[in-house]
């Protein structure tokens, strides 16, 4: 019933996405096979940053705030469980939820000032108290200051072994799907509709009756508790929570990652983590300099493709669709 | 299913506009307004071009907060209150330049309208079902897409549409909120002829469920539909009342038609 | 103690000066053109190497600070024409996207050519010691910071106020489209406006070269300030930002100098060792914070 700009997702996509899902699951198996085990590891990094893209892509994308801040949610969520880990807390079912609650409330206090501003006010301003919070972190001896607090051992994941890394790698993965999958449900029921709506038309939707501020804030306190929980997850997986999860150039590639990937589409983030973390270990093979190679990529995605790459895909999959 | 809502309240003040000031840095656009809207009417707000017509919309629906003075709706004080809330009250207002969802089709438009209506908190905060079988809510939108002629275009983008029948959304999307009073901000800007005509019909039909403070340059419009009228010149209030007595008035002449009018 | 304070609040205007030469020409940006420009410290990072380069080569500081400005001004209108221009249409993640990929190029470019060290850019000789005022000495170096910066803030007040071409920036400002109407070519004058900010830029990337590192990703940190101050004072207001940075200069220094000692005196010392830098740390923030809880546009926003 819904065309136009409200996304909808049809159920020949929901099944590709399961299709790739499956893959992604088999994919330990298959690099062990071939004797690349180190992978893994950089797989399962991939997928934690695709969670945190993601989340942003709520943000961004469904709620239309160009939030320049991110990584503070994603660097609280894995100095919580750090913390928690330091204070005798191994536990994932205690560490998590607390890495999530902690990067929800931070989020209720920052979007309850920022949300008051729009543009290009907004994005300074939650760029600004992101940084605040990597001043913060540093300056925090406790915390391990500039070096960051490291974790004495990975969360205790019941009878799971998240040491074993294709079980860490599967928990990661679980926690993308699970998320991905609320976050459908959500963006098809009403709340998500109004928000989409607001991004369209704020102050229309001001003018009939919508709480919009409430709105915003919801949406933007949801994004930050997905983040809190890849932060504790990027926490487990380098058995690390660094500053540099805080510094607003951690915002930067998270916005990038949504921006490529496509901004206001469900996989988006995931896909634009994937394309650029894998674009970065493929160009940093072939010279030390591949940062500029990625600026200039970069800088061709902005003029060539503003749409991202997701959006690319999506036409494919969406071509000749009727409405349902 | 009747599209719109029943009965004509009392013949008391529905909107009561008490000493409204505003300035904006070294400009004054509005200065010490207070006239008063009574039930029932259709209230015209007239003046010259700059009198501060729209800025004392803004005042009122609650986009802007007045420097001083007060508003007055349904004898409750609401000029503190956000703008969402006062919708909830039963104020709704259209825009002078038109605020639709362009990106959205003419029945999700309306659905939104229909939807913002559900005066609970709780009516967006639902996470879980889809919303698409939400069929009451596109059943009352189509009927009123048809209310304004509307109902072949529901699956056109809102953004595609000619100019006059995006006047006729603008306004339908105030009406669905089923509001007490209606704020119309110049509903017939750039109009031609037939669909002035157009408009002007709808607004003398919603006339009977609903009372209106119009904002129009089109004198012949204003003088058909209003039944009061108040007249703004450089953020002043020059006359409120009858049409006739505004018509004869001095400085109201003035301001039209020139000195030696 | 009046001497530390006196000294730090010195220092504190030294670089709340410095501040406002990168914010002016940001605050701009933003104003007329509604342009997220994050290359913007970029810029600031090609001058103090600029300025570096030519002092090293001409052993002089003045024609390295000179060669910075010219050198920048040109980068930044190369920059501009090649680039920017095409952003100013296009939404604000773009733009950020955008000028996000400069700052990857502009460090790695600068990277290319210098490497990965700090590179040296010394004070002039004669300015090396320091100088006697109101009885106590102070780096006779900073003094020349305060006085550059209050040379450069008076001619930007003058021009800005007091020429036609200042006015066009400030209608460009308050209300590009107004502008445009009335046949002013924005484009061009936007031209100009980022070339002088650029300039303003080199030149406190050269003042401030002999006091901080000149290393590649000098620019972010120091754009985050010129953010802060912006936000501030108001976006498109060039007395927003010359207020904001005095506030923000001035705020962060005194306050990392004066906070650990403030709290040590009524906290015990183990928590006040903790909490004073923490809290210095974060000052300029939490005073922006509540800035903006007050005045969400800003301290004198251009845009009503």
């Amino acid at each position: 019933m819904m065309a136009g700009a409200l996304y909808r997702q049809s159920t020949r996509r929901r099944a590709a996405a399961l299709g790739v899902f499956v893959l992604l699951a088999l994919l330990p198996p298959v690099l062990q096979a071939f004797g690349q085990e180190f992978y893994i590891s950089f797989a399962a990094r991939v997928l934690i940053f695709a969670l945190a893209a993601t989340s942003l892509n709520f943000i961004v994308g469904f709620g239309g705030m160009v939030a320049f801040g991110h990584a503070a949610f994603f660097g609280a969520g894995a100095y919580t469980a750090a913390v928690l880990m330091e204070m005798g807390f191994a536990s994932a079912f205690v560490a998590w939820p607390a890495a999530v609650t902690v990067s929800a409330l931070l989020a209720l206090g920052i979007g309850f000032v920022s949300l008051r501003t729009r543009g290009v006010y907004f994005i300074m301003i939650t760029l600004a108290f992101a940084q605040m919070l990597y001043y913060l972190a540093i300056s925090m001896k406790t915390w391990g200051g500039d070096d960051g607090l490291s974790l004495a051992t990975r969360s205790a994941f019941g009878p799971l072994d998240l040491k074993h890394d294709p079980t860490f790698y599967w928990v990661a993965l679980a926690s993308l799907g699970l998320c991905l999958y609320l976050l459908d449900r959500i963006t098809h029921a009403r709340f998500g509709r109004v928000l989409q709506a607001i991004r369209e038309n704020e102050s229309r939707m001001e003018g009939l009756g919508f709480p919009v501020l409430g709105y915003k804030l919801l949406c933007f306190v949801i994004g930050a508790a997905i983040a809190g929980l890849a932060g504790a997850l990027i926490a487990n997986h380098g058995q690390l929570a660094s500053p540099n999860l805080l510094q607003w150039t951690q915002s930067g590639t998270l916005l990038v990652m949504v921006i490529v990937g496509g901004v206001g589409t469900l996989y988006g983030g995931a896909v634009g983590a994937v394309v650029l973390l894998l674009a970065e270990e493929v160009l940093a093979h072939y010279t030390t300099h591949w940062h500029a190679a990625l600026g200039l990529i970069l800088l061709l995605v902005v003029f060539r493709a503003p749409k991202g790459i997701a959006a690319w895909v999506h036409g494919l999959f969406g071509r000749g669709e009727k409405h349902e | 299913m009747a599209c719109s809502d029943g009965a004509k309240s009392m013949s008391e003040s529905l909107l009561v506009i008490d000493g409204i000031s505003r300035h904006f840095g070294g400009v004054t656009a509005l200065a010490e307004v207070s006239f008063s809207v009574a039930a029932g009417e259709v209230h015209a707000l007239i003046g010259p071009n700059g009198a501060g017509k729209t800025t004392l919309i803004h005042q009122i629906s609650g986009a802007q907060r007045p420097d001083a003075g007060r508003i007055v709706f349904c004898g409750e004080d609401v000029t503190a209150l956000p703008m969402h809330t006062r919708v909830q009250r039963g104020m709704a207002r259209s825009w002078q330049i038109t605020n639709v969802f362009n990106r959205l089709t003419l029945l999700d438009n309306v659905v939104l309208a229909v939807k913002g209506r559900q005066r609970d908190w709780g009516s967006g905060f639902r996470f879980w079902q889809p919303v698409d079988d939400e069929q009451a809510l596109i059943d009352e939108a189509r009927c009123w897409l048809a209310e304004v002629g509307l109902g072949e275009r529901e699956r056109s983008l809102a953004g595609s549409l000619a100019h006059g029948e995006q006047r006729q959304l603008e306004v339908v999307l105030a009406l669905a909120t089923k509001p007490k009073l209606l704020l119309l901000d110049e509903p017939m800007a750039g109009t031609g002829p037939e669909e002035s005509e157009r408009m002007v019909a709808l607004i003398g039909k919603l006339a009977r469920h609903v009372t209106i403070l119009l904002v129009e340059h089109d004198m012949d419009a204003v003088f058909r539909l209003a039944d009061r009228l108040s007249v703004l010149v450089g953020g002043r209030l020059v006359c409120t009342g009858l049409p006739d007595e505004v018509r004869a008035h001095p400085e109201v002449r003035r301001a039209y038609l020139g000195e030696d009018a | 103690m009046t001497q530390l304070f006196l000294e730090q609040a010195l220092n504190g205007l030294q670089f709340g000066l410095m501040l406002f030469l990168l914010a002016a020409g940001l605050t701009l940006v933003f104003g007329i053109m509604d342009m997220i420009n994050l290359a913007h410290g970029s810029l600031y990072m090609v001058g103090a190497y600029l300025a570096a380069a030519a002092a090293a080569a001409s052993g002089s500081f003045v024609i390295g600070v000179l060669a910075a400005v010219a050198g920048t001004m040109a980068v930044g209108a190369l920059l501009e024409l090649a680039v920017l221009r095409r952003l100013y249409v296009r939404d604000h993640l773009s733009q950020v996207l955008a000028t996000f990929a400069l700052i990857l190029v502009a460090n790695e470019a600068v990277r290319m050519i210098w490497g990965d060290q700090p590179v040296m850019l010394n004070a002039p000789e004669a300015l090396a010691g320091p100088v006697d005022i109101a009885g106590f000495s102070y780096p006779a170096f900073r003094l020349l910071i305060i006085a550059v910066g209050v040379l450069v803030a008076l001619t930007l007040y003058v021009a800005v106020t007091m020429t036609r071409v200042g006015m066009w920036v400030r209608a460009g400002a308050s209300n590009r489209e107004m502008t445009e109407a009335l046949g002013i070519n924005v484009k061009r004058l936007f031209t100009i406006v980022f070339s002088v900010g650029a300039g303003l830029c080199a030149l406190a990337g050269a003042m401030l070269g002999p006091l901080l590192a000149v290393q590649v990703g000098m620019g972010e940190s120091i754009l985050i300030l010129a953010f802060v101050v912006i936000v501030i004072g108001g976006i498109g207001s060039i007395r927003g930002a010359l207020v904001g940075s005095l506030l923000v200069g001035v705020g962060d220094t005194l306050g990392r100098a004066l906070l650990p000692w403030l709290l040590r005196s009524f906290l015990p010392g183990e928590v006040a060792a903790h909490l004073g830098p923490a809290l210095a740390a974060i000052l300029i923030y939490v005073l922006m914070a509540a800035i903006l809880f007050w005045k969400p546009a800003g301290l004198f926003p251009a845009r009503g």
